[in-house]
């Protein structure tokens, strides 16, 4: 006989799991139990939220699924902005919470949250599991569901007794049978051909490229289309990391917070061809604009998303990297230099050198100065607010990763993704950039980074407001500044020091840099707290 | 513009809200959702007639898409199904009236199911349009109570067969 429990952890490592995120609780207890005799690694957080962040991070950073799990209630719908984040993110997640008994669900008993309701619209499917023997079922589709087409996060929710409940055996299926889901990987011949052709006509081309092409895996066939036709780049916030930052062609992140020439290019196109990326507000502000003087070409796993933000001439439906590959195999065309040249133009016309406080790290020069140290490969996770735009627009990466929380901004999410960085790539550089605001979101995952002798650096971009917003209060409110006064900001030094990790504090570039090659060289979490002036302004 | 839309999902609990969740989380608005078992007891059918444009259209068949336990979805285009609603109308109905609305009821094709004192309660199963022919007449009466079960729709197969030959 084998229990529910069992089989949950069964069908865990039959998917080759070997980190989960959680925290426990008494309706998850029997998993845990279980989970305990197992090789999978079960890393203890210290708040559900930051379970389901370190799990993004991990399946970020591993091209994996990660997994985090909690108990039922509370423990449960503290994951849901973790849920949330890698919703909008497409990363692929499975959560799994405790449940109370099936027998007393529904009558508010201690600790029961809906949570399947509460999680519909943030996840790609979610299941209440009824019976012990549909689990092997259940969770061979999750993950199939979690990883295929667009990833997303899947939700299984399992009552206790479902948990302690014993069945004959465990016999784990081999593929998922599910009648209406079947994604389209392939992308239309027919489709492909057209938009090669429309690019034949194409003088002034861009492509547009989101999380979708490092998602698909497809960044090395990308670069290769790229430099096969020589047509510029922009990148969307997930986007970044597609192209070196510093390949000729690339021209940076576009949006509301990214550079000028990125911007420009696009509302000068005749052709704009996106890959991977969904049109979200930040990025094209007004794409009705752009889609009267350009064709767009729009290429996505996600039928949904092409045509909902913008008009598009040719829909291409399929995997980044499949797409990308016939495209490269059918394309016989090179973008004008006329086009080229006018783009170097904009970058240098548009560069602007960054203003400079005395008694301050400078943080954009202090970020391009970190690229360069920083070995190849590393993982540098960027927080929300203004750090994040400062890493989007000034970290220069050629291999590695960047990772951030894109499409739902959630703040705090650096530390603990960073958390499942470092778990899934123990040997890469791991650094999180966050501000005063967002990292007092998580610092409680000084604990975990400390019990689990993780070597994470952190970097504090400390200015003593909510950046973001205080400059939006500039902007639109006429500098009042209601609420954005982080006052009594800690001593985050004396805080890393209580959890056993080292620190250090600048409040110029050069002491920054100093710090930062010996935190690079030490092989222990690290806590550099760059005193930062308000008056920095995002771009 | 109305469309009919033809939505086959698996027959599991939770699906229903899951697909009326998309309509309120999306912002589409749907005039009627009506669902049931098909011949295949673990497949179930709903019709779903929405408000909207082309666009809007387009976009919520493609969203319907994404919830994973439906099967497949449809938009009917205009001729090529058949639609009704089952729908129970109570009516005020005095003695000395009840003949005027048994001859509105024979003329209109519904079914007398209830007749108290002062009410009758006529059944009747057509198409939208004939439905507000029937309250029309019956409005200066006095409605007192409608109930209605929302469109269904299923494919002519006349019309299929017509396509498949030309």
């Amino acid at each position: 006989m084998v229990s529910g429990a069992e089989i949950m952890v069964k069908c865990l490592e039959n998917e080759g799991v070997s980190v989960v995120f959680g925290y426990p609780g008494a309706a998850i207890c029997p998993f845990f139990d279980k989970l305990y005799d197992s090789k999978i690694k079960a890393v203890l957080v210290r708040q559900e939220q930051n379970a389901a962040h370190a799990a993004s991070g991990y399946a970020r950073a591993k091209t994996t699924v990660g997994v985090c799990v909690a108990t039922s209630g509370p423990g449960a719908t503290n994951l849901i902005t973790g849920i949330a984040t890698a919703y909008m993110d497409s990363i692929p997640m499975i959560a799994i919470t405790g449940q109370v008994r099936s027998d007393v669900l529904g009558r508010d008993v201690f600790q029961e949250a809906d949570i399947t309701g509460a999680c519909e619209s943030f996840v790609k499917h979610s299941y209440l599991v009824k019976e012990t023997s549909e689990l092997p079922r259940v969770f061979k589709e999750a993950f199939h569901i979690a990883s295929t087409g667009r990833p997303g996060p899947v939700l299984i929710d399992v009552p206790i007794d479902i948990q302690e409940n014993e069945i004959e055996e465990f016999i784990y299926p081999e593929k998922a049978e599910i009648i209406g889901y079947k994604p389209s990987v392939s992308g239309h011949p027919m489709q492909i051909k057209r938009a090669l052709e429309l690019l034949q006509k194409s003088k002034r081309p861009i492509i547009c490229a989101g999380g979708g092409v490092l998602t698909s895996g497809a960044k090395l066939k990308f670069q290769e289309f790229v430099r096969k036709t020589g047509i510029p780049v922009v990148s969307t916030m997930m986007g970044i990391g597609v192209m070196p930052s510093e390949d000729p062609l690339y021209i940076g992140m576009l949006g509301s917070h990214g550079v000028k020439a990125a911007n420009r290019a696009v509302h000068e196109t005749d052709l704009l061809i996106l890959c991977g990326a969904r049109v979200g507000d930040r990025a094209v502000a007004a794409p009705e604009k752009v889609a009267e003087h350009a064709d767009v070409i729009h290429i996505d796993i996600d039928p949904a998303e092409i045509g909902k933000n913008m008009k598009t001439t040719i829909p291409i439906v399929g995997d980044m990297k499949n797409v990308i590959n016939a495209m490269i195999k059918g394309v016989d065309y090179t973008a004008p230099d006329e086009w080229k040249e006018l783009i170097s133009q904009w970058k240098q016309e548009f560069a602007k050198p960054p203003v400079k406080f005395d008694g301050f790290v400078e943080p954009k020069s202090f970020l391009e100065k970190l690229s360069s140290v920083l070995r190849s490969k590393a993982i540098l996770i960027a927080d929300v607010g203004q750090n994040q735009i400062w890493c989007a627009n000034n970290y220069k990466m050629s291999d590695g990763r960047f990772l951030t929380s894109g499409g739902m901004g959630t703040m705090g999410y650096s530390v603990p993704a960073a958390i499942g960085a470092k778990l899934a790539r123990p040997s890469r550089d791991v650094v999180a950039v966050c501000g005063d605001g967002s990292f007092q979101m998580s610092l409680n995952e000084l604990a975990t980074i400390a019990q689990n002798h993780l070597n994470i650096k952190i970097i504090v971009m400390r200015n003593t407001v909510l950046g973001m917003v205080h400059e939006l209060q500039d902007f639109h409110y006429n500098s009042r500044y209601a609420i954005t006064d982080l006052d009594a900001v800690p001593d985050f030094t004396k805080i890393a020091d209580a959890y056993g990790i080292d620190s250090a504090y600048a409040s110029s570039n050069e002491e920054a840099e100093k710090y930062a090659a010996k935190m690079l060289k030490s092989d222990k979490p690290f806590v550099l707290v760059c005193n930062v002036s308000p008056k920095t302004p995002s771009k | 513009m109305k469309y009919t839309l033809s939505v086959l999902v698996e027959n599991h609990p939770g699906v229903l809200s899951k697909v009326s969740g998309l309509f309120s989380r999306r912002g589409f608005n749907i005039d009627s959702l009506a669902v049931g078992i098909t011949e295949d007891s673990n497949i179930s059918r709903m019709t779903i007639v929405a408000d909207g444009d082309e666009y809007i259209i387009e976009q919520l068949e493609k969203q319907l898409n994404k919830v994973i336990p439906v099967i497949k979805v449809r938009t009917y285009a205009q001729g090529e199904f058949i639609s009704r609603e089952l729908s129970l109308i109570k009516v005020n109905c005095p003695a000395k009236q009840r003949l005027d609305i048994m001859k509105i009821a024979e003329l209109m094709d519904a079914k007398i199911v209830d007749v108290s004192l002062n009410t009758m309660t006529l059944q009747f199963a057509d198409t939208i349009e004939r439905f507000e022919t029937l309250t029309d007449l019956l409005k200066p009466y006095g409605i007192r109570e409608i109930v209605r079960t929302g469109t269904v729709a299923i494919e002519k197969d006349s019309c299929a067969a017509r396509k498949s030959t030309v």
